[in-house]
Order: structure tokens, then sequence, then C-alpha cells
């Protein structure tokens, strides 16, 4: 489904460079929810924006759908774009359009016709359950509505994966609660695979089926969490660096 | 309070003689400043636009276009306006066959407007949150629709004022446009007003200047006032 092969990704110039992502390959099955957890500055956000290329990595692959994303550019880049859904901590709506307006913009940049978008923008919206908020502005909305309507934008285009940055780390607890139980249900519902990046682990005990430990740009080990209930795993294995998927270990 | 009224009558009585000759002057203006405004827009916007991509840091960095761009912009608004007027009297005769009149005085003046409303834009496109554009890039959004659908959308209050500011700094650049005959309220002012000694006409003027540039800041404001859904 996602594939990353050996992917690397620095930042900085001459003394400043640092390695962000150091050689990580991880591959995410069709149809799970992985979370990929770590400290702030650990790479995890610049790790999913290797996903769709939002940051070209150095080195290595990114396939998606069995798509060489890194091999692509310009338009077919794009075009492969909108099957990647993406939500991020603070929402990025565009504050001077309507909820509707921001839900129709990836049917509009995919030059959908009208009455087709209306149509889909009116079933998304109802998915998130906010066909009343329509001509609401962001600056109207609470911030768990906004994350909604920034869910029903990400999934307008009909995504295969749902790449979500730290979707719930500027919402209260119970509005996070139901940020994730509305991403569970589009995993369920419509198949979507979906990646959540988080440093809250109880976010991503609650809701992912694989976690990914991230820690100074490697993955420190990749386990199958199989209460997903918020319990905390205890970790038993040896770090495994960069070694991505490793099945169970620490786990079960 | 008889005299006030009967000052008043005078006075518009005076000034309503050259009735003709004031609505010739606001509508050369108008020529002027309005040829000015769609230069800005037309070429301005995207100079402007331009400015803010190639910036760096930005997702189009180029320092070669950035650097001739802001130079550019940045020796058109250094120079003395009326010694930019002449200067440009070849060019101006160039495009539009004759260097006097009011449509050859809308020429250096609309070389000024996109120069400063450029500037302007760039100032407004700045203000966009960078992830505004990062959700575009996400979506799939080309340049130009990233421009286009989020770029100004998110930047379209300032981008109003900005037009404001720019307009209002229009009309006052056109005053000094009697040097290359191109006329205007500015012209009309200084040839009857001062010229001529005739007090009643600099004054009647000023006000009509001062209604003028009130009715477009409190448009603009509007405007932009409107246009802004970014707070509640």
């Amino acid at each position: 489904m996602i594939s990353l092969q050996e992917v690397s990704k620095s930042f900085g110039n001459g003394t400043d460079r640092y390695l962000a992502i150091d050689a990580v390959s991880l591959d995410i099955e069709e149809g799970s929810i992985h979370g990929i957890i770590g400290a702030s500055g650990a790479g995890k956000s610049t790790l999913l924006r290797i996903m769709n290329v939002l940051e070209r990595p150095d080195a290595g692959k990114v396939s998606v759908n069995g798509r060489e994303l890194t091999a692509l550019g310009g338009r077919e880049l794009r075009e492969a774009r909108r099957s990647i859904g993406m939500i991020f901590q603070l929402f990025q709506l565009v504050s001077n359009r309507t909820v509707w307006g921001n839900v129709s913009l990836p049917l509009e940049l995919a030059k959908v016709p009208k009455a087709v978008r209306a149509e889909r923008v009116q079933e998304v919206l109802r998915f998130v359950g906010l066909e009343d908020k329509a001509k609401s502005y962001p600056a109207q909305l609470s911030g768990g509505q906004k994350q909604r309507v920034a869910i029903a934008r990400a999934l307008a285009n009909s995504p295969t994966v749902l790449l979500c940055d730290e979707p719930t780390s500027s919402l209260d607890p119970r509005t996070t609660a139901d940020i994730l139980d509305v991403l569970r249900h589009i995993n369920r519902t419509l198949g979507v695979t979906i990646v959540i990046v988080s440093h809250e682990m109880d976010v991503v005990n609650g809701i992912c089926d694989h976690v990914s430990v991230m820690e100074d740009g490697r993955l420190t080990r990749t386990y199958r969490n199989s209460q997903q209930d918020g319990v905390v795993p205890q970790d038993t294995g040896t770090p495994t660096n960069g070694a991505g998927e490793t099945g169970g270990l620490g786990l079960l | 309070m008889n005299d006030i009224i009967q000052y008043v009558n005078d006075y518009l009585a005076y000034v309503l003689q050259y009735q003709h000759e004031i609505w010739r002057a606001i509508g050369e203006t108008f020529i002027m400043v309005g040829i000015s405004i769609a230069a800005a827009i037309i070429l301005g916007l995207p100079v402007g636009t331009l400015l803010f991509l190639c910036r760096k840091g930005q997702q189009y960095e180029n320092r070669l276009l950035f650097s001739i761009l802001n130079a550019l912009v940045n020796v058109i608004r250094s120079f003395p306006f009326l010694l930019l007027v002449v200067a440009m009297i070849p060019v101006t005769r160039w495009i539009v066959g004759t260097s006097l009149g009011t449509v050859a005085a809308a020429v250096p003046l609309s070389v000024v407007a996109v120069a400063y409303y450029s500037r302007l834009v760039e100032q407004s496109l700045l203000e966009v949150p960078k992830e505004v554009m990062e959700a575009a890039a996400s979506m799939g959004a080309s340049t130009i629709q990233m421009i286009f659908k989020f770029l100004y959308v998110e930047a379209r209050s300032g981008l109003a004022l900005g037009l404001t500011t720019s307009t209002i700094s229009f009309i006052s650049y056109s005053t000094v446009m009697g040097i290359v005959g191109g006329g205007g309220v500015g012209d009309f002012a200084i040839r009857y007003g001062y010229q001529r000694f005739e007090e009643e006409i600099m004054t009647f003027t000023i006000i009509i200047m001062i209604i003028l540039v009130q009715s477009i800041q409190f448009a603009g404001n509007l405007a932009s006032r409107l246009l802004d859904k970014r707070k509640v």
C-alpha cells in the first residue's frame, strides 16, 4: 500500500545540516490504521510529508498504491496526490471560503463538473455530520468542527489513503475521541488506509492497529497493536534501527 | 447667520462659473487614475505575486528573478515622480504616439502604479499562512490553482486595501500631470487657483479632493471588511 524504502532527508546547509530522516523503511498495509509516535523533533511529520512527497526525500523510494511517487514530478505527482488525503494539526482550512467552499476545493482542483461536485460535497458533509454548517465560515466553527471539515475536504476526492499530521493535538480530550471515532469509521466503512502521526500515546494506541516508534529520524520499532483501547503496550524487544515492519515485536 | 449664507452663495456662484472646466478636470483625473488602476491590477498583481513566489524560502525561490524585479520596483519608486514623467517621454511617445494629453499622462502614472501596487501585493501575500499553501500542495493544486484558489482568496482583503491605498496615491501623483498637458483636478487648481490667484477655486478643488479621497477610503475599508471572513 504505502512503501518507504531507505528514505533519507536532511535540512539546512553546511555545518547546520542535520539528518531529519535517516534511512527509514516502512510498509503500511492496505486498510490498516498505522500510527507513528515519537517526541517532537523526532521527524514524524517530515516522514508523513515524505509519503505524499510534500517533502522530497534526498534518497530512497516512496510508493503508494503501487506507484512510485519519488519517480514522478509535476502533473503526474499532483494527480497522484489527489488519491492521498491529508489533514493537519491546525486544520489548514481556507478561512475566506465557506465550509462548502473548502470541501469543494479538491474537486474544483480536479476539474470535477459542478453538478457532480455539489452532490459529492453534500455526501461527505453528511458523512462527517456537518451538513447544516455548509454556509458557515471556518472562524464560526469549533476546533472539532474545523477538523471535521478538514476530514470532509480530504475525503472529497475519494482517496485510498488519509495522512493525519497530529490531527487531535489542538483539541480537547472529548473532541479528540470524536475525531478518532470519525477516523475509525472512515477506515471501517470506506476502507481508507490511515496513517496518524502523533505525540499522544493514547491517541495512537486507541485507534491504530500498527504502531511505529520514531526517535531521532529513525524508526526504532514497529509493532502490531492488538488492543486498540488505550492500553500502552510494554516494550520488551530490542530496538531495530530502520528495520521497518517487525510484526508483533514487543507485544503479544 | 445671514452673512454666512450670503458668503456661501457668493462663493458657489463664483466657483460655478467654472462648472464646465471643473467637470472636465474631474473627468481627466478619472481617466488617468482609471488607467493606472487597470495597470496596477493587470500588471502590478502578477509582478507582486512573482516577487512573493520568488522570495527566499518560498515555493519558487529564484534569487535572480527576485533581485531583478525587486531592483526594478525600487528604481521606479525612487524617481521623483516629475522626473520620471519627463524621463519617460520617449517611451510614452512610442506607446501612445504622443507625449502630451491625458492618455499620454496615464503612461508614467501606470508605470508607478505597477511598481507601487506590486509592493503592496507582495506584502499582502506574505501574510497568508504558509500552511495554506501546504494544504494546497497536498491536494494536488497546480501553481495557477494555488495562486487563484488559495493565495488570492486568503489575501483578498489585504489586496483590496492595498488597491485603495494605491488609488489614493495615484490621485495625488496625477495632480502634477499638467506638466505634460494631462489636465485633471490638480492641474485645474494650479492654473486657475494658484496662477490666477483665484483662492476660491483653489479651496473648492481641495474640498473636492478631500471628498474624493474620503469616499475611496471608505469604500475600500468597507469592501475589505466584507471580504474578510478570517475572524468572526
